[in-house]
Formats: structure tokens, sequence, C-alpha cells
């Protein structure tokens, strides 16, 4: 059973996310993680503002719950089956983020100077994740979902729009990557 | 009862996603390196069997399990708004390292920072409903 608290391969986790998909698509539901976002606009009152809001969020309810499990899962993985929760990515992309100043790649589950305590106070770090996090809801919403919405359920449906989305992610994360990391970092 | 199956398939999701690796920054950045074959096998195989799946649930009419027939709904069709919401979002998907359900994990698994981000992805969100109506479709 050791197997269980070592990081878990592609060849099983893919499958298991599939079974999500599968779980879900029975249930009669769409899966979607990206929609819970403008639930929670519409709950905090955005409705008020733009008619994009003004729908009945009792509705997702559903999909609220099963973000409430993601959190918990998240939870159990990290305290209850990860003694030792480092990433070992590839040695080329580990010595890459060594040289931009991410000394603890390969070493964390995420880089400390970005996801440790310290960002709090840290400007520079903050507007990372604020904007980082701001391109990913505008971004989501804008395509009509996010990578379970439309890398995985969308295309698992054979929907042209969603491989133009999928597309444009890959246009983004590799302008991000490659041109622009090497300016920010 | 149908609330317990949502939030213990949302638990699982949880656990394959941090137990996957695909919540950690650096596994986003590897991929977008091409140093690695890890995400793309993860993405690429639930890919794989979910077309299986969903043509076979299609092909045979398979019933929901509580009955109910299974309603596909189609993206609607379009260009810009995907390509363009496509690659805001990849960008954001790379700098944050974290798309929304690894938001949610990260902020379990005690990571709080985490829910700046999110923050600023539903902040992102409203946004994006404000200047709808003015942004190309």
């Amino acid at each position: 059973m050791d197997f269980i608290f070592e990081p878990w391969p592609w060849y099983v986790s893919g499958p298991l996310i599939a079974l999500v998909l599968f779980l879900l698509t029975m249930m009669g539901k769409n899966f979607g993680m990206s929609s819970n976002l403008r639930t929670l606009c519409t709950i905090c009152g955005a409705g008020k503002h733009a008619d994009f809001f003004r729908f009945d969020w009792k509705a997702n309810r559903w999909n609220l719950t099963v973000v409430l499990g993601v959190i918990i899962g998240g939870f159990i993985a990290n305290y209850g089956l990860s003694p030792d929760n480092a990433v070992a990515i590839a040695n080329e992309s580990s010595a890459e983020l060594h040289t931009l100043g991410f000394a603890d790649a390969g070493k964390a589950y995420l880089p400390e100077n970005l996801f440790g305590s310290q960002v709090f106070t840290d400007i520079s770090s903050l507007l990372i994740l604020i904007v980082g996090g701001f391109l990913v809801g505008f971004g989501a919403r804008y395509a009509g979902g996010c990578t379970s919405g439309h890398a995985i359920s969308g295309l698992s449906n054979l929907q042209l729009p969603s491989l133009i989305a999928v597309i444009g992610f890959f246009i983004g994360g590799l302008f991000m990557v490659h041109v622009l990391f090497p300016i920010l970092f | 009862m149908r609330v317990l199956g949502y939030l213990f398939v949302g638990i699982f999701f949880g656990i394959v996603l941090f137990k996957s690796e695909a919540a950690s920054w650096f596994r986003i950045y590897e991929m977008f390196q091409f140093d690695a074959f890890h995400m793309y096998g993860i993405i690429g195989s639930a890919l794989v069997l979910g077309i299986v799946q969903i043509q076979l649930i299609k092909r045979f009419n398979i019933k929901s399990f509580y009955g109910e027939k299974i309603v596909f709904i189609p993206k609607d069709r379009g260009y810009a708004r995907y390509i363009l919401g496509g690659i805001l979002f990849g960008l954001g998907w790379a700098l944050a390292g974290a798309c929304p359900g690894p938001m949610f994990v990260l902020a379990g698994a005690g990571y709080f920072p985490i829910l700046i981000a999110l923050g600023a992805a539903i902040l992102g969100t409203y946004c994006y409903g404000i200047l709808r109506s003015r942004l190309p479709h």
C-alpha cells in the first residue's frame, strides 16, 4: 500500500480523473470547476451589476458541494497521504528555475518565494499571485471553461471550441514561461 | 444522498489532483517547458478514456445513475472568445501555476497564499461579467 504515499504516476492519475468525469456524467452533471467562480460572484451580489450574474445560483449548489470536497481532498492528501510532498520535476526545469531564483525547485510542492507565508508582506509576490489569479478567472469565463471544462470534458465530447480554447491555453502559457518569466523573475 | 455523492467525488478529485502533482506550480512550469511527459500523460490519458466513455454513453444511450437521460450540451460556436479567453487563461495558469481546481486543492492543503490568487480569480470573473457586452465573442 506504500505507493499511495508516493506521488501518483500519470497512468494512475489520468484514468482516475477520467473516473471523476464518468461519475459526474452519470450523476447527470457537467464537469467544470471555473463555473463555481461565477456562482460565488452571484452569491456575493454581483447580479446587481451585470446580467451575466443574474441566474439561480441554487441550481449550482451541487458543484459548490464538489468544490467543498476538493478542498477537503487537498487537506487529506497533503496531511494524510504525503509524508514527503517534494515534486521531483525534470532536471532541466529544475536547473532553469534555479537560475531564475527558485532555489527550492525539485525539493518542494510549491515555490517558497510565491507561496511561503512571507508573501503576504512582499509586494512583488503578491502582485504575481493577484495578476495570475485574475487572468485565470477572467480568461476561464471569457473562454467559457478551464482545464476541466475544456481540456477534459469539452475535448472528450469532441467540441471544436474546446480545442481552440486549449490551443489558446498553450499559446498563453508558453508565452508566459518562455518570454515573460525571464523578465519577471 | 446525492449531496454525499457530489461531496465524495469532490474529495476524490481533490486527492487525485494533489497526489498527481497537477496542483504543483513546478509541474505546470515543467509542462510549458516540455521537459517531462507527466502532465501530458495525465491530461492525455484522461482525455482518451473520456472520449471513449462519452462515445459509449451516446452510442448505447446509457441512462444516468438516477435513470435520467444524459444530455451533453454543445459549446456555443465562435472563435474569438475561445482563442482570446484561452490565451488570457494560459498566461494566468503559467504565472499562478494553478487552474481553478488546483486552487481549491491548495487552499485545503494549507497553502494559504493561494487564497490571494483565488480571490483575484473571483474578481477576474466579476470583471468579465461587467465587460462581457464590450468584448468580442
